[in-house]
């Protein structure tokens, strides 16, 4: 059994005294692609959260590449190589659309991802590289988050929702980008309530419900029946 | 000519508050921190200046070389060990905390130093003066007081908009958790923002110091024309806050020409009208 690349393992998370995550354990293999499904408010933008160390994780409870990186601040875990695509995309307003990319690669990490490859992944950023990040359209702002996220040549990536608050040809359109990224070498974590979409694009998919794992498994074995009833905890 | 004469000092004096102002604006926009003893800083920074040229025997302009990396480090200190921990939704602890810090400078100062006031020897650079037209002096210093706070304002402009540093301020400013997604650790970020400020302060004291007579009570009152200087220019923009201070100095220049006893009252009647008819200032960012 190859190490995994992201192990979390029990993880529990607070907001206050509300828990949110019961013992949640989920792992990611190198270059995988791993599918988080749920519906709202099953704790999975938590779960990713506390991965990228803004949420405070116990920890042993997060380990990445070997290294437990539970408790981390969310500056030293994009150190080690874990991205975090925010939901709601998180551009920076008073930063062009270049200017948010280039802060993105800040680490200088180097790999395969820069500005120009970038662009040349989406094209609709290169044509509007200087105007400012508010001026993009739903779709462009996040396929400049995403872009963002890829300038820090992460081995790790993890997405919030990224087909939330767009039209459905747009997140195809950005969907049919993930296999460029993946063939980088790039795991990828995609949390998603759009579930056809998220187990097109990935190897294995978690189900949580109201903070756990409720299913989990190879995409293309599990039922449409066992993943609706594990959805919906009926 | 003699109006020409007045407004040329005004517009010269107006750089030194637009170098007050810079530090001021630079720390609001990043950290949303008003720093009530930034004025008290420029004083401190002042009487350093003072201890590093005479006991080293050089000018104050010489000075500058070992002040600036000393206020940047206090700033840089400040920042990390103290000012961070107010940092939060809630603009008060950091107005409390500064005012509080405004107390304790003036009245070390006030120990170390006394209540008598000193001033900076630069020399003869002091009186030194060119004649630009019939009638029209204007001084050596106030010439070069005012090249230098043009060069400090297009100098942060620079900083902010055309290096990483100035995007991390920015987009720290903007969404700082976002920003640590970015591997950018916020306290960092913040304490290189107020050592950069204090540098600023650190070059605008040493003008201040050969200019006049200084002592530890003058804190506030740079702090008050710093504050008029930014608002007057509008909040976000440097140029505006170089503009700001101009309008300030021209305004305190033509009221002094008046009336000596009205130079202060003129500065205040100028912002109190530009406050009045345009709150928002003269040249404010409009943030979409």
């Amino acid at each position: 059994m190859p190490e995994a690349l992201l192990a979390v393992r029990e993880l529990e998370a607070f907001y206050g005294d509300f828990q949110a995550l019961f013992g949640v354990s989920v792992e990611v293999a190198r270059g995988e692609a791993v599918a988080v499904i749920g519906a709202n408010g099953a704790g999975k933008s938590t779960l990713l959260k506390s991965i990228a160390g803004l949420l405070r994780a116990r920890s042993d409870a997060i380990t990445f590449a070997g290294e437990p990186i539970g408790g981390l601040p969310a500056y030293a875990v994009a150190a080690r190589g874990i991205a975090l695509v925010p939901e709601g995309r998180g551009l920076f307003p008073s930063l062009s659309v270049e200017e948010n990319l280039l802060i993105g690669g800040q680490l200088g990490r180097p790999g395969a991802w820069t500005l120009r490859r970038i662009y040349e992944l989406f094209p609709a950023l290169g044509q509007r590289r200087k105007l400012p990040s508010t001026a993009l359209s739903g779709g462009q702002q996040q396929m400049a988050a995403l872009g963002r996220a890829l300038m820090a040549n992460p081995q790790l990536l993890l997405c919030d929702e990224i087909s939330l608050g767009l039209a459905p040809i747009v997140v195809r359109e950005i969907y049919a980008r993930l296999p460029a990224v993946r063939a980088e070498g790039t795991a990828i974590v995609l949390v998603e309530q759009d579930v056809v979409q998220a187990l097109a694009a990935s190897f294995r998919v978690y189900c949580l419900q109201e903070g756990r794992v409720a299913l989990s498994g190879a995409a293309k074995d599990l039922t449409r029946e066992a993943i609706a009833a594990a959805y919906f905890g009926v | 000519m003699e109006w020409i004469n007045v407004i040329l000092q005004g517009v010269l004096v107006g750089g030194l508050y637009a170098m007050f102002a810079a530090g001021l604006s630079l720390i609001f926009g990043v950290m949303r921190l008003v720093n009530i003893a930034h004025g008290d800083l420029i004083v401190l920074s002042a009487y350093v200046a003072l201890v590093v040229a005479q006991t080293l025997g050089i000018g104050p302009l010489t000075a500058l070389i070992i002040v600036v990396p000393v206020m940047a480090m206090i700033g840089y200190a400040l920042q990390w060990f103290v000012l961070n921990r107010t940092l939060g939704d809630d603009l008060l602890p950091p107005l409390l905390v500064t005012f509080g810090l405004s107390v304790i400078i003036q009245n070390g100062l006030l120990t170390v130093f006394t209540a008598d006031s000193v001033k900076l020897q630069a020399g003869p650079i002091e009186v030194a003066t060119i004649r630009l037209a019939e009638g029209l002096y204007v001084g050596v210093l106030p010439l070069l007081q005012f090249a230098v706070a043009v060069a400090v304002i297009a100098g942060l402009q620079l900083i902010f908009y055309r290096t990483a540093i100035g995007r991390a301020f920015r987009a720290t400013a903007d969404e700082p958790a976002v920003a640590q997604l970015m591997g950018l650790d916020n306290r960092h970020v913040f304490a290189l923002a107020m050592a950069l400020s204090l540098a600023v302060v650190a070059i605008a004291s040493v003008f201040l110091a050969v200019r006049a007579n200084f002592d530890p009570s003058q804190g506030p009152a740079r702090l008050i024309f710093g504050f008029e200087a930014v608002i007057i220019g509008g909040l976000g923009s440097l140029w505006g806050t170089l503009a700001g201070g101009l309008i300030l100095g021209v305004a305190q220049a033509v009221g002094a020409h008046l009336d000596p006893g009205w130079q202060i009252l003129a500065g205040h009647i100028a912002f109190l009208i530009v406050l009045a008819a345009r709150p928002q200032g003269l040249f404010p960012k409009v943030r979409t």
